[in-house]
């Protein structure tokens, strides 16, 4: 089990353009949307890192952006990141896909690109996985359901 | 018209045929739709298809304070309704840096042993249906009354308790709760042999789930198996050894592995950890120490700014909440990675190639509860 220092150092030595914020209760990195495939797949090919268990994959909505979060554990070491990726563009945010990775991502990114309107780059298949197609992106924080939600 | 053509119009060969399993089927235990596709009997590929009940938990969360979205938890996962509940009061006590009693940690813990087994037993009797054995449904649910029966002396409802609060518990335990749970475990000791009668030993039984639904550790982790279904194959994923919370880091146990990776490994998996769970509840019961049932907690919980996670073991595996807050009274994002949608997703690769009938057996094995794919 690698510590907060190694791991980070590792993960510098892959990208050096990642932010460590302090305080966290993880240890959480922001990467860039552009070059979170490229990371992830050095991290999980990589012996001393090898995360190979993506534990989850979420989003969150901040008005003016949007956050991917990726939650990656090693099942060999049982160490544990955070990383994240901006997206500035909320009309049209885009992120690649990490499904050739981690068979799991295919349906997490599908619930994500269903309930916020993210689309993931290389996703064999990228369709609603709950809601109708007409239906609003309901987890971002400007969404209004004038039927079904009252507000107080 | 040549050959080849006059086969495909009379065979049909070249055609997918495909049949809707769901949404009422009722070997899914709840809505849940397998679009499979089959040549003959056998299964080619499936998609499921899932929402029918998706409630939007997630959002709904947003809207209520910690106190009150503990009742949403327990809707997800009906049968783990305890642990569900549990992971939301560690997530705040983490974030507020409350030291609980350990009385609540005995209580916490036999609580979620005691659902373990009500969940396994829940699961045992409908496996046992799904593949044809009607009385292990009998069985099953005649030793799961004694259960519900302690938890509806204790917290006035059987399934969905919603008994732990941040901070601690609602209130006490009720006084004949130790008793009752003692005179259970010695009663469940002897009856959990017969299940071994009725359907392990049976070559029937052993016929339709031996070497059917392989999964390999690699799988397991690609797809984030996790629990009794990924401890079938191998892969060590129990969250009570690999980050304890409650007394598991204190009382001794083992984490249930199995090698073969088949029905029948998931399958004696969970009857291991049922024998387990009855160890775990055996150190703590008479060890209950005296104390209050909650820690002083202000009446509006604020967490503090900044992201929190946690996670615990459910009865079907890896339960992480994820919280956002901005220091409101409500979560800023409440995200739940539940056990059943990683595990449901798996299916296709374990039943491509096996019979349809196999197929019922390799749902049955995953153990899925549909409120809690669609939250």
């Amino acid at each position: 089990m690698l510590n907060r220092q190694e791991l980070t150092d590792i993960i510098r030595g892959f990208e050096p353009e990642t932010e460590f914020p302090e305080g966290t209760q993880l240890l959480e990195a922001f990467v860039p949307a552009e070059k979170i495939y490229a990371l992830v797949e050095k991290l999980k090919s990589d012996n001393k890192s090898s995360f190979n268990y993506l534990i989850s994959l979420t989003a969150v909505d901040f008005l003016t952006h949007m956050t991917v979060v990726y939650h990656l554990e090693s099942t060999e070491f049982r160490h544990l990141i955070v990383l994240k990726s901006k997206l500035a563009d909320r009309e049209d945010p885009k992120i690649d896909s990490l499904t050739a990775l981690y068979p799991t991502a295919e349906y997490f990114e599908r619930e994500v690109f269903d309930l916020f309107g993210i689309r993931f780059n290389n996703h064999p298949n990228l369709q609603r996985l709950f809601l109708e197609d007409d239906y609003g992106y309901p987890l971002r924080k400007d969404f209004r359901d004038e039927i079904n939600i009252i507000e107080r | 018209m040549s050959e080849e053509i006059i086969k495909d119009v009379i065979v049909g060969e070249n055609e997918d045929y495909i049949i809707n399993m769901g949404p009422q089927h009722p070997s899914t235990h709840g809505v849940l739709r397998f679009e499979v596709c089959l040549k003959g009997e056998t299964v080619k590929y499936l998609i499921p298809h899932i929402g029918y009940i998706h409630r939007g938990i997630e959002k709904m969360c947003e809207a209520n304070t910690y106190q009150q979205l503990i009742h949403l938890t327990d809707r997800m996962d009906y049968l783990s309704a305890h642990m569900n509940n549990e992971a939301v009061c560690l997530v705040v006590e983490d974030a507020l840096q409350v030291e609980i009693p350990e009385r609540v940690k005995y209580i916490r813990t036999i609580l979620d042993e005691l659902n373990r087994i009500a969940s396994h037993q829940l699961w045992w009797c409908a496996f046992g249906m799904d593949l044809g054995a009607l009385t292990s449904f009998f069985y099953g649910l005649r030793d799961r009354e004694h259960i519900l029966d302690i938890f509806e002396e204790s917290f006035g409802s059987r399934l969905l308790h919603s008994f732990v609060m941040p901070g601690g518990l609602m209130h006490d335990v009720h006084p004949n709760f130790q008793k009752r749970t003692k005179e259970f475990i010695k009663y469940f000791r002897k009856k959990l042999p017969e299940y071994d009668q009725l359907l392990t030993g049976n070559i029937i039984f052993q016929n339709r789930v031996k070497g059917i639904g392989f999964m390999s550790k690699k799988t397991a982790i690609g797809y984030g198996v996790t629990g009794p279904s990924a401890r079938g194959s191998n892969y060590s994923c129990d969250i009570r050894k690999i980050a304890p919370y409650g007394m598991y880091d204190k009382v001794q146990f083992n984490e249930i592995l199995e090698t073969g990776g088949d029905t029948f490994a998931r399958y004696k998996v969970r009857i291991a950890e049922m024998w387990e769970s009855m160890n775990i509840i055996e150190q703590l019961i008479d060890n209950i120490p005296e104390g209050d049932f909650t820690a002083k907690m202000k009446p509006i919980i604020k967490l503090p700014a900044g992201e929190y996670f946690r996670r615990v073991e459910t009865a079907r595996g890896e339960l992480a909440v994820y919280v956002v807050s901005d220091g409101n009274k409500t979560p800023f994002r409440m995200k739940f990675r539940t056990p059943n949608f990683s595990n449901l997703f798996v299916i296709n690769s374990l039943a491509s190639g096996h019979k349809i009938a196999d197929l019922i057996a390799i749902s049955g094995s995953l153990d899925l509860v549909i409120p809690d794919i669609d939250r």
